[in-house]
């Protein structure tokens, strides 16, 4: 079986595109239609907010998008590979090599130290233990931290500390699509502040792309566009105030 | 692959509390599968230790309605030599095995084993010699008991109230004959653990309560290059008795006791109770173990952990802890079984075979705890990490 391409045909800006996607939990009368046909781009090199009431879908669309939920009808394209298309394993495979994950708990392994956490990524893709580690701290270092931090365990940790060895994790196989599903929700504005400044500064580049779920109003100068998004649509697409004025 | 391994065990190890109870839990099965398994080992050989000690015969005949070793059922003195007369013999002795009491200095009795030997050729006597020699039974009397009986329940009481063991030259009242202890030996340690007497067979006779047959065995020998087998037939034929061949009759006794006694029920008790804490202990915790980690289990898929790395990461992890559940286990057993074999009349016997089935054992527990671990996280949906 090939493996899947991760290079967009020539001259594409586009690293996700969904038309019509749609996604329904459970059945029956307890079915719960939480896509109801996303129309929605996401363009190499940008920041995208999704926002939006709680329950509207957000955190669907982006498992559907991150290839952790299979849709149920639509089209939903990453660098213009389908997971539909792909089996079970390839789509572990991809997201292995493709996507970073920011999530709003953390999610450190508490049994790892810092190093080993950011590590992670790189070891499932098949990286020497020493060679992953010492890729993991050359991000942490990026991310502010010191050799005492990087062999912290998160009990010893702050939140926005935690998530910068998160962030640290989301970036150090190099993936061309980042997902955040609420990254500062739990910590207080000031922190999450610097957390955001960090993912424009470190994490966006020319060829990839950030979708960040949010809530959080105070964030929003971070994006280049916000998508919204209501009852399992997205509403509207607006230009943030950073790229128009 | 075998880089996801070092995730595991810090994983496994991180979470002392699980990772210790698990260890407990396993440890304690093994411990009480490979200690009870043998004892029972060490029961089961006792009941044939006389045959052991024995040694010398490969043939053994006796009465067709015999159904273990101790099952005696006495033949005709002459049977010796019908046997003796069978082609391919080279030689038959007869044996008497019986049990009788010794009257103690205090006025009391102790049951003893009577072991009667071929007046000519004193053909299966103890293995061991201790002190006399086994030729000396043909003085006077005489009469070789096993040392542990001679320091044990022999034992003379002194009138301080302290314990004398038999010796050379000591005088035992046996059913009202006089006897004189002319050696001590060592035998391997019997089953109903009563005292042994050696002496010949006539003077067995004389001190065994009379009754109209006293022959308990012909022990013979095939010559060399027969077949065991055939010879057997052929004595069985000839005499109308049964002949067993030394392993035949020692497997005849093994099975008697197998099916008849409670030892088999209380062995299979014990181990069934070492599998259920095993189970129960740290098949549970081991499982919990994985739902506790689950989340991050979840994580490391969404992050592209296949469905094989987890279940290596998990049969490395139930491997891990099985095999230090094992060793500490055996080890124990093995401490345990060392000590009270040489401090005490235990019946402790931890052949290699022992090993391999708590092994097993083990092995199963941790890959039944392991099994529902995989199949959990294998239907993890890695959405779920999205979830909080
Ligand atoms: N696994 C599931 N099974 C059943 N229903 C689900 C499942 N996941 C989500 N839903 C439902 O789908 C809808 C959309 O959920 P989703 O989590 O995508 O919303 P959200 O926009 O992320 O909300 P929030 O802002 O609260 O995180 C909700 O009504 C939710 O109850
Ligand atoms: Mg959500």
């Amino acid at each position: 079986m090939p493996e899947p391409t991760t290079t967009p045909a020539n001259g594409s800006k586009i690293a996700v595109r969904c038309t019509g996607v749609t996604k329904t939990f459970g059945s029956g009368t307890n079915a719960m239609q939480a896509l109801r046909g996303v129309d929605m781009d996401v363009r190499i090199g940008e920041l995208l907010m999704l926002v939006g009431p709680s329950g509207c879908g957000k955190t669907t669309l982006i498992s559907v998008i991150a290839g952790v939920l299979r849709r149920d009808g639509g089209e939903c394209t990453v660098f213009e590979n389908d997971y539909q298309k792909m089996s079970e394993l390839q789509t572990t495979r991809f997201r292995g090599k493709n996507i970073g994950f920011v999530f709003q708990a953390f999610n450190l392994i508490p049994t790892l130290n810092a190093e080993e956490n950011a590590a992670a990524p790189l070891i499932i893709n098949g990286t020497k233990r020493r060679d992953a580690v010492a890729k993991a701290r050359e991000v942490l270092q990026q991310v502010g931290f010191d050799e005492r931090m990087m062999r912290s365990f998160s009990t010893d940790l702050s939140g926005g500390q935690q998530q910068r060895v998160a962030i640290a994790r989301a970036l150090v196989h190099n993936p061309r699509l980042i997902v955040c599903d609420e990254p500062t929700s739990a910590l207080d504005g000031e922190t999450g502040h610097k957390v955001m400044e960090l993912m424009r500064n470190l994490a966006l580049g020319t060829d990839r792309a950030l979708i960040v779920v949010t809530h959080d109003s105070r964030i929003y100068e971070f994006a280049d566009r916000i998508a919204h998004m209501e009852d399992g649509r997205i509403t509207s697409i607006e230009e943030s105030p950073r790229t128009t004025s | 692959m075998a880089i996801m391994s070092f995730i595991a065990l810090k994983m496994l190890i991180g979470d002392k509390a699980k990772y210790i109870g698990i260890i407990i839990g396993l440890t304690f099965a093994s411990l009480l599968i490979t200690q009870q398994s043998a004892i029972f080992a060490g029961m089961m050989t006792r009941t044939f230790s006389f045959l052991s000690d024995v040694g010398l015969p490969d043939v053994w005949v006796v009465d067709p309605e015999v159904q273990y070793i101790d099952d005696i059922k006495p033949l005709q003195s002459t049977e010796v030599y019908r046997v003796r007369s069978v082609e391919g013999v080279q030689w038959a002795v007869p044996l008497y095995k019986g049990s009788l009491q010794a009257r103690m200095d205090d006025g009391t009795f102790q049951s003893c084993i009577l072991i009667g030997l071929d007046d000519e050729t004193l053909i299966g006597g103890p293995p061991t010699m201790l002190t006399g020699q086994l030729s000396d039974l043909r003085r006077a009397d005489g009469i070789i008991v096993d040392q542990v009986g001679a320091n044990g329940k022999l034992a003379r009481r002194l009138p301080d109230g302290k314990r004398a063991p038999l010796k050379i030259g000591d005088s035992v009242e046996l059913n009202d004959n006089r006897a004189v202890v002319v050696g001590i030996c060592q035998i391997t340690q019997t089953f109903q653990s009563n005292p042994v007497i050696y002496t010949t067979y006539s003077r067995a006779t004389t001190f065994a309560p009379q009754t109209r047959k006293m022959l308990s065995f012909v022990a013979a020998k095939a010559k060399p290059g027969e077949n065991l087998d055939a010879l057997c037939a052929r004595i069985g034929k000839q005499t109308g008795l049964k002949a067993y061949t030394c392993d035949e009759f020692k497997k005849l006794t093994f099975f008697y006791y197998l099916k008849y006694t409670g030892m088999p029920v209380n062995f299979l008790t014990a181990v069934a109770l070492g599998f259920i804490v095993g189970i129960t202990i740290s098949g549970q915790t081991f499982y919990n173990f994985t739902l506790d980690n689950l989340r991050y289990f979840g994580t490391l898929k969404a992050m592209g952990a296949t469905n094989g790395m987890l279940l290596r990461m998990i049969l490395l992890q139930a491997l891990v802890v099985a095999v230090i559940g094992y060793g500490l286990g055996v080890g124990a057993a093995s401490l345990w079984g060392s000590y009270f074999g040489t401090h005490s009349q235990l019946a402790f016997r931890l052949p290699w075979q022992l090993l391999v089935i708590t092994a097993v054992a083990i092995l199963f527990i941790c890959l039944t705890a392991a099994s529902l671990s995989i199949r959990k996280v294998m239907k993890l949906e890695p959405a779920v990490v999205f979830r909080s």
